[in-house]
């Protein structure tokens, strides 16, 4: 496996007045409560170690107080861990003086904030070119290449304006861009989208996923919203108290919590959006490879089904009933299958969100079959499994797909 | 001796031991300034030429030259009309009651004090906003400053200097100064947080924050300063008349021990002008430059 890009190993933040001293008592495994009782010093971060690869987006999340902006304020080093090693590319970002920190900020990330941190009196096009004015950039060349991303993030037409002028969406648009312009490998974004009302924020959480297709930039997200962060998130570390209590791909923290804490958390979750069909179908069963509806009928008998997909070697062909077979049979014994006798059914994608094919697996008396992009059977999808995992007295260990091959392979 | 009365009177130096401290420290001073005095003085030279350039400069040109120019400045400066004619007014009835000569010396001395204290006043301002300790050191020297009697500190001035213009200068600018340096301090420390951190994240230097974000955000507060410090300087001039600068104050200062009340009323109405043009021009101008401040009615 590859280099992480970031990587974080045993990062603490003890805020006081004299932190190095204090952190004994911190490596002695003393709470929060128990250190700030005793030496008046804040326990920010314990333990931090993580590692994010290139061009994903990484999200921490946690509530307030968690120490998740905090965190995010030690990749560029806008505070000083008390102890740990915080790896870029290779190179310890600890290690750089005074320009050469400065260099690396330029250059390497560039930071989205809750409260925008736009400069008031400079003009929108002029704030999208502040990162690349810092870096020295001509001033025709920064405020053309600003103009482009003003354009890309959606805001052209608004160059001469002040930032009270736009809206909060509007700002944030502005603070992407800004962030954008400068090239920056790497995103930082600190509860970027949190102060922006819900439907502004959902339009710029697809904007963000969007530009990542083209961009493929490495983001650090930092979100209290747990739909946010399985919206965005190819990988979540769950903070609490300054502690990872889990990070992992959002199925895995949906499915199998960790600890209460995060099963808390999950519960309010609306699964509906937050998980694909994929992550929930059971293996596929009941392909019908007959050609004639004798064959089929057989088959079916076989599996003690009244439905089944038709399967040839080009793939997926339809979905079969009983009843109308048999009506068929009745008239014709010998005909083949025809396109004629498949039911009226769009099969799901894998990546469909479960929300969007529910109407469907209602309606149908039968699972819906999930076809790949290749046009291959990978699966179905039944309407218990969709009650089991939406329904509320979910059981993790239900919808976990290795599981059910395990059992399906004994069985 | 006072060996047993300590409680119901306070213990108190002998006369003679006052007196020779007294003495001590006079000789001492009154010796270095004899020594340095001609050093300092050359020292401001330079000032003094500047000063006294401007002030021929101003007596020189044409009256009507004069207020078209100034009206001209204060319409850059406000954009308003109104305010323009206001000038043409004041300054043609300032000519009118004959105090023409007094009102261009004031001018000249009001401009070169501002500027002096806009140019060490700001520097020490940022300096105090980049460290608590500078703050905590130069606050009280600023109270100082604000409340000891200017007479008191006119002394030394006058001892070290003689009496003239640079006395009268380094008078009013010791009086006027501490506006400027406390709201420069001020503004830069109620620079958004957020904004500064954004600067830096964006890997800004300390100089790049300094001009780019910190100054032109605290704008707004260090025009209050300097508005502030026009204001005290206008109203030092009366004071600063006593060690020999020419201007408004000198009439002022000859009514009181005259007792005419008319001509310390126009000379006084005279300097209340001057300040409102000032006040008026320099607060419309820090307000236009802050227009996106103007605009910011939704969030």
């Amino acid at each position: 496996m590859a280099e992480a890009l970031i990587q974080v190993e045993n990062l603490y933040k003890l805020f006081g007045s004299n932190p190095k001293k204090h952190m004994s008592l911190v490596h002695e495994g003393k709470s929060k409560d128990e250190i700030l009782a005793a030496t008046d010093h804040t326990l920010g971060l314990k333990n931090i170690n993580l590692s994010i690869n290139a061009g994903e987006i990484f999200v921490i999340m946690g509530l307030s107080g968690s120490g998740k902006s905090t965190l995010i304020r030690h990749f560029n080093r806008l505070i000083d861990p008390t102890e740990g090693v915080i790896k870029v590319e290779g190179t310890d970002v600890m290690q750089l003086g005074k320009k050469e920190l400065e260099e690396f900020r330029r250059h390497k990330m560039s930071m989205v904030f809750q409260r925008f941190g736009l400069l008031p009196h400079k003009t929108v096009l002029e704030n999208v070119a502040y990162g690349l004015r810092i870096q020295g950039v001509a001033k025709s060349e920064a405020l053309q290449r600003a103009r482009q991303w003003l354009e890309t993030v959606g805001l052209a037409g608004y160059e001469e304006q002040f930032p009270a002028q736009l809206s909060g969406g509007q700002q944030q648009r502005v603070g992407l861009a800004r962030a954008l312009c400068t090239d920056a490998e790497i995103l930082l974004m600190d509860e970027a989208f949190s102060a922006l009302d819900p439907l502004i924020r959902s339009e710029m959480q697809d904007q963000l996923v969007q530009l990542q297709e083209k961009l493929h930039k490495t983001i650090i997200f930092i979100t209290h919203d747990l739909d946010e962060a399985l919206r965005l998130g190819d990988r979540i570390a769950i903070l609490k108290d300054g502690e990872v209590v889990q990070q992992g791909e959002p199925e895995e923290i949906l499915l199998h919590p960790a600890t209460d804490y995060v099963e808390a958390f999950v519960r309010d979750v609306n699964r509906a959006r937050a998980l694909t069909v994929e992550t929930v179908m059971k293996d596929p069963a009941y392909r019908i490879t007959a050609d004639t509806i004798s064959g089929a009928l057989q088959q079916m008998k076989g599996f003690d089904r009244d439905y089944g997909y038709i399967v040839t070697d080009e793939g997926y062909q339809g979905t079969v009933k009983a009843a109308k077979l048999e009506q068929a049979y009745q008239a014709d014994k010998d005909a083949d299958l025809t396109d004629a006798l498949y039911e009226q059914i769009e099969p799901v994608e894998p990546q469909a969100v479960l929300e969007t094919v529910i109407p469907n697996t209602l309606d149908a008396d039968y699972p819906l079959p999930v076809v790949d992009e290749q046009g291959q059977l990978a699966g179905c999808l039944t309407r218990g499994t969709l009650a089991e995992v939406l329904g509320s007295e979910h059981k993790p260990e239900a919808g976990n797909p290795k599981e059910d091959k395990d059992t399906k392979a004994s069985a | 001796m006072a060996e047993s009365n300590w409680l119901t009177e306070i213990p108190q130096l002998e006369r003679s031991e006052l007196r020779d401290i007294r003495k001590t420290l006079d000789t001492a001073y009154r010796d270095f300034s004899r020594e340095h005095g001609e050093m300092i003085e050359a020292f401001f030279d330079p000032l003094l030429s500047f000063l006294v350039w401007f002030e021929k400069l101003l007596l020189a040109t044409p009256w009507w030259l004069v207020i078209a120019v100034v009206a001209g400045l204060a319409y850059l400066a406000s954009r308003s009309w109104k305010l323009s004619l206001g000038v043409v007014v004041s300054f043609f009835l300032i000519g009118y009651f004959g105090m023409w000569e007094d009102a261009m010396s004031t001018m000249s001395i009001i401009l070169v004090c501002t500027l002096m204290a806009i140019i060490l006043g700001v520097p020490i301002g940022i300096l105090m906003a980049r460290s608590d300790r500078m703050q905590t050191l130069i606050t009280p020297v600023l109270d100082v400053m604000q409340t000891m009697p200017a007479f008191v500190y006119l002394i030394p001035v006058v001892m070290l200097l003689g009496i003239g213009k640079i006395p009268g200068v380094i008078a009013v600018i010791i009086y006027a100064i501490p506006p400027v340096i406390r709201l420069t301090n001020l503004g830069i420390r109620l620079v958004d947080k957020d904004v500064l951190e954004a600067a830096t994240a964006y890997g800004a230097s300390p100089m790049q924050r300094l001009l780019g974000v910190q100054l032109p955000l605290a704008m707004p507060t260090i025009m209050a300063g300097i508005n502030q410090t026009i204001m005290m300087a206008l109203s030092m001039v009366v004071i600063a008349s006593m060690i020999g600068v020419a201007g408004l104050g000198q009439p002022v200062l000859k009514s009181i021990t005259n007792q005419y009340f008319t001509l310390g009323l126009l000379n006084g109405l005279a300097i209340v002008a001057l300040a409102i043009i000032f006040d008026r021009v320099s607060q419309a101008y820090a307000k236009r430059t802050q227009r996106h401040l103007g605009c910011a009615d939704h969030g």
